[in-house]
């Protein structure tokens, strides 16, 4: 006999009236599968012996794994009515088995199953949590609103280098991809006008539908969709990570309101520059618009500028720019709602700012609907 | 620092680490034996976190060799880091559990990657745990942000433990924890050393860890290990930071 390393074994041995278990070799994680199968082989023993010992004096490494599977054999064979002991142990591997002794013999379960009714109560939850949404938006509305008002009655509490600060991040970082996206749908629009029309020998008509769709519609829907995907979901992300690092709470024992010092900026920077960048938008995609007429449509720009001097009115362009801020305000209170919704978890972040871009856009669209509505109503 | 200690299961040599202009770790040397209780001190900011980081490959060096269980880290391939990596169990010093992963699918989580064995075996390997860390079976169901900042502690101990690894990193393990909390996971640290035969690498600013728990002392400071032995050497020792450290009046209160 003596100490055997290698691959774990489990000998069975008579030994006078009943039975020894005789553990060699390495019982540790590496081997647990292993050890799984040749415990549970074991235990189907119960009955054969009166009384059985297990030997654990020649294993030459022991680990909670082990040690657990040497313990629930004997758990399971001493239920069989079977008197079992453990013997051999070293006395650095006795404490072992005697830490893990202390573990309760049924594990908690897992309660975690997907029935009908779950799912069914899931989408009953879904539906009447829409109502709590809107309340929640407009609760957000109030509250920031409050807080503007306190700021233009004590200007000393607007924090300036913040909204600045914000300014820089929605605004000017922008600029680029919201020029070249406009550019190019412009370029796409113009392209496919022309295409199009020029089987009726109406080319020219092509500037009345870029300076109408650019200027009333597709500029500010397309920025506004843009900055709900880049700032609203960054807005969501920042907010909701400052949640779940007790930020906010910190914020708020210190006596600051957290919608005054992180939310109010975040809302003006953004209704700044949402009516900033849907006119460079909008510029870019007539600019696009004019570029592809002149190449490939031959509307030379001299045309091309009388054109659509004479197709739009100054109302085109105003009906475009008074839904930017509007926009805007929608997209930056979803965000902020989410942000603050945030859970303790990494997946609820994920999950809040998916909800604010997706909602910031549905949003987004519906109220380009009601002003649609709107502006046909009133002659615009 | 003294000659090659031949039973060196973590061995540093000349490593230095450096943010933008700023050398954190310079040219440091260290080792850690198998089997001991390695204390590791110095002042906050003098890089305690950057080395036990660097060690486990999370910050990169400009210079040096570090060896654990006799593998060069630089030198070894994808599957010997893996093999490196499953032998060692790191603790965060802010736990760092999977916030979407209940307790008891982050403590399973290493497990269930790197063995195939069946789902109740998993599950008594959770609870069994959750014991030696002092935590009860109920709360395997909950969130890390439904624990305690030391409940967090423990199950982000018994994550690290789950494989039953030959070195654990500890970073600030009790800080955080009261100090019956902290007395108890120190005599925990002490007795899975006994039993697994754990090396540990931890570190800390708790006193009383350092007393009861700790082998042996490491010192950081400037970026080198300016001592490293017993505590009755760091205590003779005439390093000016050394003695306000350990002749302080916390220390006082800990010796009695």
């Amino acid at each position: 006999m003596g100490i055997v390393s290698g691959d774990p074994t489990l000998e069975r041995i008579a030994r006078g009236n009943g039975l020894a278990l005789c553990a060699t070799g390495t019982w540790t994680a590496r081997f647990a599968p292993l050890l799984e199968r040749m415990v549970a082989d074991a235990e189907k023993l119960g009955g054969k012996a009166p009384n059985i010992v297990i030997d654990a004096s020649r294993v030459s490494k022991l680990d909670t794994f082990g040690a657990w599977l040497i313990e629930r054999l004997r758990r399971s064979l001493t239920q069989g009515g079977v008197e079992t002991e453990i013997a051999g142990l070293s006395a650095n591997y006795s404490s072992l088995i005697d830490e893990v002794r202390r573990v309760k013999a049924e594990p908690v379960a897992e309660t975690d199953r997907v029935t009908i009714t779950g799912m069914l109560e899931q989408i009953g939850r879904s539906v009447a949590g829409v109502g709590g949404t809107l309340i929640g938006l407009i609760e957000m509305l109030g509250a920031v609103l409050a807080a503007a008002g306190h700021v233009l009655i004590r200007p000393r509490g607007f924090r300036l280098t913040s909204t600045i600060h914000h300014l820089e991040q929605v605004c000017w970082r922008a600029v680029p991809i919201v020029v070249l996206i406009t550019f190019l749908i412009g370029c796409i629009i113009s392209q496919q006008g022309i295409f199009h029309f020029r089987k009726f020998g109406a080319d020219i008509f092509v500037v009345d539908m870029l300076g109408v769709l650019v200027l009333r519609e597709i500029g500010v829907l397309l920025v506004a969709i843009m900055v709900a995907g880049r700032s609203g979901s960054a807005y969501t992300a920042e907010l909701g990570s400052m949640k779940m690092r007790e930020e906010i709470d910190a914020l708020r024992t210190m006596g600051f309101d957290p919608i005054e010092v992180l939310i109010l900026p975040r809302m003006l920077a953004l209704v700044l520059a949402l009516p900033i960048l849907a006119f460079l938008g909008a510029m870019a995609a007539l600019y696009g618009g004019g570029l592809v007429a002149w190449l490939y449509g031959g509307v030379d720009p001299e045309a091309f500028l009388l054109r659509l001097r004479d197709a739009i009115s100054i109302d085109h362009f105003i009906v475009g720019l008074i839904k930017a801020p509007v926009m805007a305000a929608v997209i930056g209170i979803v965000a902020c709602v989410e942000g603050l919704a945030v859970q303790g978890s990494a997946e609820s972040l994920g999950q809040h700012t998916t909800s604010s871009v997706v909602k910031g856009i549905f949003f987004v669209i519906v109220m380009d609907g009601v002003f649609a509505i709107f502006f046909a109503s009133i002659g615009m | 620092m003294a000659g090659e200690i031949s039973d060196a299961i973590i061995r540093v040599r000349d490593i230095t680490v450096q943010f933008g202009k700023t050398r954190v770790l310079d040219g440091l040397d260290l080792d850690v034996k198998r089997g001991e209780i390695l204390g590791f001190v110095g002042p906050s900011g003098a890089g305690k976190s950057v080395l036990t980081r660097t060690i486990i490959g999370l910050v990169p060096k400009i210079a040096g060799r570090i060896e654990v269980f006799g593998v060069d880290l630089d030198a070894a391939s994808a599957a010997e880091r893996r093999g490196v990596e499953r032998r060692w169990g790191i603790l965060f010093q802010q736990g760092a559990l999977f916030s979407s992963l209940t307790v008891r699918q982050n403590i399973q989580f290493p497990v269930r990657e790197y063995l195939k064995v069946s789902q109740r075996l998993l599950d008594e390997i959770m609870v069994a745990k959750l014991g030696m860390v002092g935590l009860k079976p109920e709360v395997a169901d909950r969130y890390p942000s439904e624990l305690s900042g030391g409940m967090i502690k423990r199950v982000a101990l018994a994550r690290a433990l789950a494989l039953d690894p030959e070195l654990v990193f500890l970073d600030e393990p009790t800080s955080g924890l009261d100090p019956i909390g902290a007395g108890d996971f120190d005599e925990l640290v002490r007795t899975l050393q006994r039993t697994l035969g754990l090396t540990v690498f931890m570190v800390t600013h708790d006193l009383d860890s350092l007393y009861t728990a700790c082998d042996r002392i490491a010192v950081l400071g400037n970026g080198k290990i300016i001592a490293a032995g017993s505590i009755a050497d760091m205590q003779a020792s005439k390093h000016p930071w050394l003695r306000q450290y350990f002749h302080g009046k916390r220390a006082r209160a800990v010796m009695g």
